[in-house]
């Protein structure tokens, strides 16, 4: 149980007064804290993450879950087999071209609220495996990300971290600031796109780069070695 | 007392092999004459009788590795690769067949050895070899609709930078650029030229389903309709990305076709681009649970290599000793790993799985101190090891209870080699072994007999289940193997729970091993754990070829790496255990129902990493 008087302080509207003497068991607040802070203590200490290991941190990961680092600590014991029942999707590992299609379709099967937590050098930004052909360089080009650990793989102490980390911005969102996280916003919010393979894997997003580029393909498509 | 590693010059079974094959071949066949190479070059029309023979007239039964080399510039063929084995023990024999690069294709040993299947679907995916008379030729790690074949010399991916490592653009003056920044699409993509988007229509994921069948079954009273199911690659039973099709008849398993690829990372690829030495930490991530291991293999193939060439120094003694130590820890993380897995894909969630953690951090701790991280170790060296073993373990990383440890290593090896493992070892046996849910979940389920797992080439737990008795460490001995006192464990019924309880009994063996180990490590202590003076980061590697092979956790690990006396290797294909072995899942899942598909795939005990690479 965290210290009462903490969980005052944080709920404490500064400018609405309180006897000094009466500060450890009491708080005056307004609706939208109120509601924010306990909703918001409510949700960072039961995220459910996804089970959903991709790659080499994925052993980090239930290294973290198991008995030594202990992550029902935090309220995340409870790993869902089904997007359908997270909250929270750790991407643990490198992302491949082949891959990134099943992920994209998971992060927009999970109800909002919901978080992205990159594991990993790889899941960050491709890792030591970036170079490679059927690698995505970073899960952030195809899904938005909340909290970025790095590590190769990041230690269960790192990862710990990054799930505090993610808590914290949990503390940070406002129920009544419409623009703070998309899902407190008026109507369903956009999904992700999803990616297609091609020869290469084609990203709808940017398909209008791709008809001008093929619309030059005389020109050499490899391009000039001159910055270096 | 040091035992010379047997090199590829001193044992080579290609002369004797070459004259029995010459008498009925004739012409068909010859010596690979190149220099550093071995093995024997066959006419391809040839290739699949020669391989006939080689399995039933020499005893080769065993087709360990198959692979294709790129050989652009260097009489521009691609050559197909094999390596054969027998099962009683001793090293391999070489086939290769060559092809013109231009529509390459060659004669498939499905029919020979069901395990060429996925290495020759590998081989078409990224050489482009065409196999005729392959019953299944589809990409296996890409998907079908991929542009080109990527692991020939000529094809470049969309960062690519230059030939080979270190690339001139950043070195010697540090540039840092960032491929993206040079790509139009801003990451990692490429397309053909002329590709139109408008018309494109991806065949991905309509080739998965193309050869199933549907239907309904109306052959018995009970009319029962096919279903057809996807598992994975988002699955919990699946151990990481792996993905199956499955064919249902109710819930019995009709067909079942393994797909993977999705943790494909071209770790040969990039292994191409490398340095010899900079591939020793990827090495560390292709089976990720058995980073030391694989170290090991990979030391093991780059050092007989090496021994071509003048300078060579063997490795130490007590490198030796630390190898074997490492391994052999290793194996024991990997077998408590996979053993807390198969109860959880039984159904018992999670609990085993704890135990086995906990044994398995006490393990990483030393890990950690010794080499500096608990998973991807990058220990091995060409001619040793990168560190030796620190006299006192002190963790500051981990303040588990707010306790800073500070324990003598040796003694704290002691005490978990004699006293904490096997209790946790016999603590699993007790447990589990006559537990219900163990039992009656794998007593007879997915039988491989000892014939099929020979032909589908599978290997470790899964062959010795099997009634094999083939272990690396005897059947070919490296390191100091040879010298030490231990049991190949082999287990005869070939179901889910004889691979359950070889896993007991190899963790035993290894405790055994460990036992004789450690005495070797006080013994030599402060002698040097790296041979040779011309230092770690500059191995020279002469031109030539050769096969390392270990015995990993999960069966044969073998590295094929081609050297053109460069500073990177030509060719550097990883034989990986996880892949070959997920051969004969079908053969082991039809006529199960669907929920012992999960106790199937746990038993043979795969990981993605190495699937995959």
């Amino acid at each position: 149980m965290t210290n009462n008087s903490d969980f005052l302080k944080e709920l404490h509207d500064p400018e609405l007064p309180v006897p000094d003497d009466m500060r450890s068991s009491v708080a005056v607040t307004n609706l939208d804290k109120l509601m924010s802070t306990v909703y918001n203590w409510g949700r960072r200490n039961s995220i459910w993450p996804m089970a959903f290991g991709l790659a080499c941190c994925a052993i980090e990961m239930i290294a973290t879950a198991a008995s030594r680092y202990d992550q029902a600590r935090f309220g995340m014991e409870v790993i869902r087999a089904s997007p359908r029942q997270s909250d929270l999707m750790l991407v643990s590992g490198t992302v491949t071209k082949k891959m990134v299609v099943p992920i994209v379709r998971l992060y927009n099967q999970m109800p909002e609220p919901k978080y992205v937590l990159a594991m990993g050098a790889c899941a960050c930004g491709g890792g030591p495996f970036k170079d490679g052909y059927n690698v995505v360089g970073g899960i952030d080009k195809y899904i938005p990300v909340d909290v970025y650990v790095p590590g190769c793989p990041p230690t269960p102490q790192a990862l710990l971290h990054g799930l505090i980390m993610l808590q914290k911005k949990i503390d940070g969102q406002s129920l009544s600031n419409r623009n703070s996280v998309p899902w407190y916003g008026r109507g369903p919010s956009d999904e992700a796109t999803m990616p297609v393979l091609g020869p290469d894997i084609i990203d709808p997003r940017q398909a209008h780069i791709l008809r001008r580029q093929a619309g030059a393909t005389e020109q050499p498509s490899e391009p000039a070695d001159t910055d270096a | 007392m040091t035992e010379q590693v047997p090199t590829a010059d001193t044992v080579t079974p290609t002369g004797e092999t070459l004259n029995v094959l010459h008498k009925r071949f004739k012409k068909a066949v010859r010596q690979d004459d190149r220099d550093g190479y071995d093995g024997i070059l066959i006419d391809p029309a040839r290739l699949v009788e020669v391989a006939t023979a080689a399995r039933d007239e020499l005893g080769y039964d065993y087709l360990a590795s198959a692979t294709a080399v790129d050989y652009l510039g260097k009489g521009d063929h691609l050559e197909m690769v094999y390596h054969l084995c027998r099962t009683s023990g001793g090293p391999a024999l070489v086939l290769k067949a060559q092809t013109p690069r231009e529509n390459a294709e060659l004669p498939s040993l499905t029919g020979v050895w069901s395990g060429a299947d996925f290495q020759e679907r590998e081989a078409w995916d990224l050489m482009g070899i065409r196999f005729t008379g392959h019953p299944n030729l589809k990409r296996i790690l890409l998907w079908e609709g991929f542009d080109g074949h990527p692991l020939r010399k000529d094809w470049r991916e969309a960062y690519y930078e230059a030939d080979q490592k270190p690339f001139d653009s950043r070195w010697p003056d540090g540039h840092v650029r960032r491929a993206e920044q040079d790509n139009p699409y801003g990451k990692n993509v490429r397309y053909p030229d002329g590709f139109v988007l408008d018309e494109y229509q991806s065949t991905a994921e309509d080739a998965l389903y193309a050869d199933v069948a549907l239907g309904l079954d109306v052959s018995a009273d009970l009319a029962t309709e096919r279903v057809v199911v996807s598992m994975g690659p988002q699955h919990p039973s699946t151990h990481g990305v792996f993905r199956m099709i499955v064919t249902l008849d109710g819930e019995r398993i009709e067909a079942l076709e393994p797909v993977m690829g999705y943790l494909h990372r071209n770790h040969e690829k990039i292994g191409e681009r490398n340095t010899f030495l900079q591939n020793m930490p990827y090495t560390d991530r292709l089976d990720y649970i058995c980073s030391l291991s694989n170290n090991l293999g990979y030391a093991l193939a780059v050092e007989r290599l090496m021994s071509l060439g003048s300078r060579y120094e063997p490795p130490t003694y007590r490198a030796e000793a630390i190898r074997v130590l490492m391994a052999e820890l290793t194996r024991i993380v990997n077998h408590m790993w996979a053993i807390g897995f198969l109860l959880n894909d039984l159904g018992a969630f999670f609990t085993p799985m704890m135990y086995a953690v906990t044994e398995r951090e006490l393990i990483l701790d030393f890990f950690e101190a010794t080499t500096g991280s608990r998973m991807m170790c990058n220990y091995m060296r060409f001619g040793g090891v990168a560190h030796d073993i620190p006299d006192r373990m002190r963790s500051e990383a981990s303040l588990i209870n707010d306790r800073v440890r500070d324990e003598n290593t040796m003694e704290y090896l002691h005490k978990l080699i004699n006293e904490r493992l096997p209790r946790a070892i016999d603590q699993f046996d007790e447990y589990l072994t006559t537990s219900e849910i163990v039992t009656n979940r794998c007593i007879g389920v997915g039988v491989l007999s000892t014939a099929d797992a020979i032909a589908a080439s599978a290997a470790g737990p899964v062959l010795r289940a099997s009634g094999v008795p083939y272990d690396v460490r005897r059947a070919d001995p490296y390191s100091i193997y040879a010298d030490l006192d231990f049991d190949v464990a082999v287990r005869y019924h070939g179901d889910v729970y004889d691979r359950y309880l070889i896993r007991l009994d190899e963790m035993r063996q290894s405790i055994r091993i460990l036992k004789q180990v450690w005495p070797l490590l006080m013994d030599t202590g402060g002698q040097p754990f790296f041979a040779g003076r011309g230092g770690i980061y500059s191995p020279r590697v002469p031109a030539g070829e050769s096969y390392g092979r270990v015995e990993n956790p999960k069966g044969e690990l073998g590295y094929y790496v081609v050297s053109d006396g460069g500073q990177n290797p030509r060719r550097y294909h990883v034989r990986a255990p996880s892949f070959i072995n997920l051969t004969a899942l079908e053969q082991m899942c039809k006529g199960h129902k669907v929920a012992d598909v999960v106790a199937i795939l746990g038993s043979i005990d795969i990981v993605l990493g190495e699937t995959d690479r």
